[in-house]
């Protein structure tokens, strides 16, 4: 018993804070000081060097503004649609349809995903008769179904939601396929010896071990639901981030395609810290070092 | 040390045949193949036959790969024989059986769920009330002395503790039958010799009938009523050999006694050509 109480007085003791401590500290606050310092001056001497070379010298500028847009350009254009509009209405409701769109293709394409993955991973009979047909699905360059699917589903959110359920199926598929072939043996073994049926098995065991690999691909598969919100658009239809894109690009309006990118960077940016806060929250068990692995 | 024991569920024990039969663990002539991905055939285990009394603590001893985790898979019903009977209890194995307890070689804690909840997996599996059940987890965290870690997470834990937390999981089922697997061969020597103290404590306790697989001849004797030597692969029995060392043992002592270092020497003889055989295999092999 004596040995069992020093190894947990090892844990909760604190170490006392002593200088050494202190100093590991202050270095570890000056470097996160120059990252983030180095991080602006990046910000500054790419978007700076843009529009001074867009903008010298005046009248016969080294690169064409025209071609290449320029930064205040983008912004003014920003501006223009928050304050204006845009041609096709608000900027925010053009905003909210390809988030709509985005998000439902998202959960409708990793609910399924999840599913298929999980049935085919657990039930080898299965996916290898499957098999064939889930590559060859998967090989076929899925932006080419949107126009099949302007055509079959209309003009309205119904043709992207399918474009972008389909471009996030196969990724979570895949991985939740893997994350299941992945599963640990012994924890099965354990599981079923401890008295779990087949489906609590699924649900207790295979669920919780494939949920690693199911949220490495929920973190590309947002943007890529994004990316079929946006190429539906551009192929046709009446809202949307996309079309804004393409009503800009046909008048040659390179600002604001540009800045129509730079709202769906943002809207790409702020989904992924969700996504990654929510993928905190459930997968807190993990040592904390996997989950810090990201950039 | 001495601590009582958690409440026992009251139906566990009116299903406790033990008493009446003569073996608990029987295995006769029991052959187990398996294919290998190269399509040939490879045969773990040939005509063992090796049966364990009510309450009795039986150790398995061999080289690497004679087929010790083939032979504990199918008393527990995870794998079946490819020849022979396997019986628990005087009843042919046919599925995976309530009255088993198995404590893996590796760590096989969910990694998810925090220590109280891995303790008691079992019993909420088994369908039995919850708020009961997690009393019960309680008193076993605090008998495997892992009071005050019941929400942590396995990886928050040492090899030792992680190992603890396999025990309380398994014994929380109140196992009739209980199989081990090299439980503690990834822990250090100290952290060793006190998990098997402990594990003989729990086992009196407990009365359940053991066959603990270790490839460590002195883990072996120190812990069991019987020590069986198998052949270098395909398995079969060599010899068994029965330990009169007197209970309750300490196991970090034992090893000192006169009877116990000629129990070591009798078996010893047997066991190193086996491991012989089986080294020099491997070395053809590589």
């Amino acid at each position: 018993m004596n040995v069992l109480s020093n190894e947990v007085n090892e844990r909760t003791i604190n170490a006392p804070e002593s200088k050494e401590v202190r100093a590991y500290k202050q270095a570890r606050r000056r470097r996160n000081i120059q990252v983030n310092v180095l991080r602006v001056l990046i910000f500054v001497v790419i978007i700076g060097g843009w529009q001074l070379l867009t903008s010298v010298p005046s009248g016969h500028p080294i690169i064409d503004p025209f071609f290449w847009g320029q930064p205040t350009g983008v912004w003014n254009q920003i501006v223009t649609w928050v304050t204006q509009g845009t041609a096709q209405g608000s900027l925010w409701e053009q905003i909210a349809v390809t988030l709509e769109e985005a998000l439902l293709g998202f959960l409708i394409g990793a609910v399924l995903g999840v599913i298929f993955g999980v049935v085919l991973g657990r039930n080898r009979y299965l996916s290898d008769i499957l098999g064939p047909y889930v590559k060859a699905f998967n090989s076929i360059p899925r932006v080419a179904l949107a126009p099949l699917f302007a055509v079959g589903l209309g003009l309205d959110i119904q043709s992207k939601v399918a474009l972008a359920a389909v471009l996030v199926f196969f990724i979570v598929f895949f991985n939740a396929f893997q994350g299941v072939r992945e599963v640990d043996r012994n924890l099965l073994a354990n599981a079923r010896i401890l008295g779990a049926s087949p489906t609590r098995v699924t649900t207790s065991v295979i669920l919780p071990s494939a949920l690693t690999w199911i949220f490495a691909s929920m973190h590309t598969s947002f943007s890529f639901a994004l990316v079929g919100a946006v190429v539906g658009e551009y192929v046709g239809a009446i809202h949307g981030i996309g079309l804004l894109i393409q009503t800009a690009g046909q008048n040659f309006n390179n600002n604001g395609v540009i800045a129509a990118m730079v709202i769906l960077a943002a809207i790409a940016l702020i989904s992924e810290a969700l996504i990654t806060a929510l993928e905190r929250r459930l997968l807190r068990w993990r040592p904390g070092t996997v989950v810090e692995a990201t950039i | 040390m001495s601590k009582a024991l958690p409440m026992i569920d009251p139906s566990t024990v009116s299903q406790n045949v033990s008493s009446q039969v003569a073996s608990a663990i029987e295995l006769r002539n029991v052959t187990k193949r398996f294919p290998t991905p190269s399509g040939q055939i490879y045969t773990a285990i040939r005509n063992l036959s090796l049966s364990v009394a009510p309450g009795e603590f039986c150790a398995v001893v061999g080289p690497t790969g004679c087929g010790k985790s083939t032979t504990l898979s199918l008393i527990s019903g995870l794998e079946k024989p490819s020849a022979g009977m396997v019986e628990v209890m005087g009843e042919p194995v046919q599925d995976i059986d309530k009255r088993i307890g198995y404590v893996f070689q590796t760590d096989a804690v969910f990694p998810w769920k925090s220590v109280l909840n891995n303790v008691a997996t079992g019993p909420l599996y088994r369908g039995q009330p919850k708020a009961q059940v997690l009393e019960r987890a309680h008193n076993w965290i605090e008998r495997v002395g892992l009071s005050g870690f019941e929400n942590h997470y396995p990886h928050q834990l040492s090899g030792g503790m992680r190992k603890r937390v396999a025990l309380a999981q398994t014994f929380i089922n109140e196992p009739q039958i209980l199989l081990m697997d090299e439980p503690f061969s990834a822990l250090d020597v100290q952290t060793r010799t006190l998990m098997e103290d402990e594990l003989l404590q729990m086992w009196s306790s407990l009365n359940a009938s053991v066959v603990f697989v270790t490839h460590d001849l002195e883990e072996a004797i120190s812990l069991a009523d019987r020590v069986c030597v198998i052949t270098a692969g395909p398995g079969t029995v060599k010899g068994i050999y029965t330990i009169d060392l007197p209970r309750p043992r300490h196991v970090a002592e034992i090893r000192f006694e006169p009877r116990f270092i000629e129990l070591y020497q009798q078996i010893w003889e047997d066991l190193r050509n086996e491991v012989m055989i089986s080294y020099e295999r491997t070395k053809q092999r590589g």
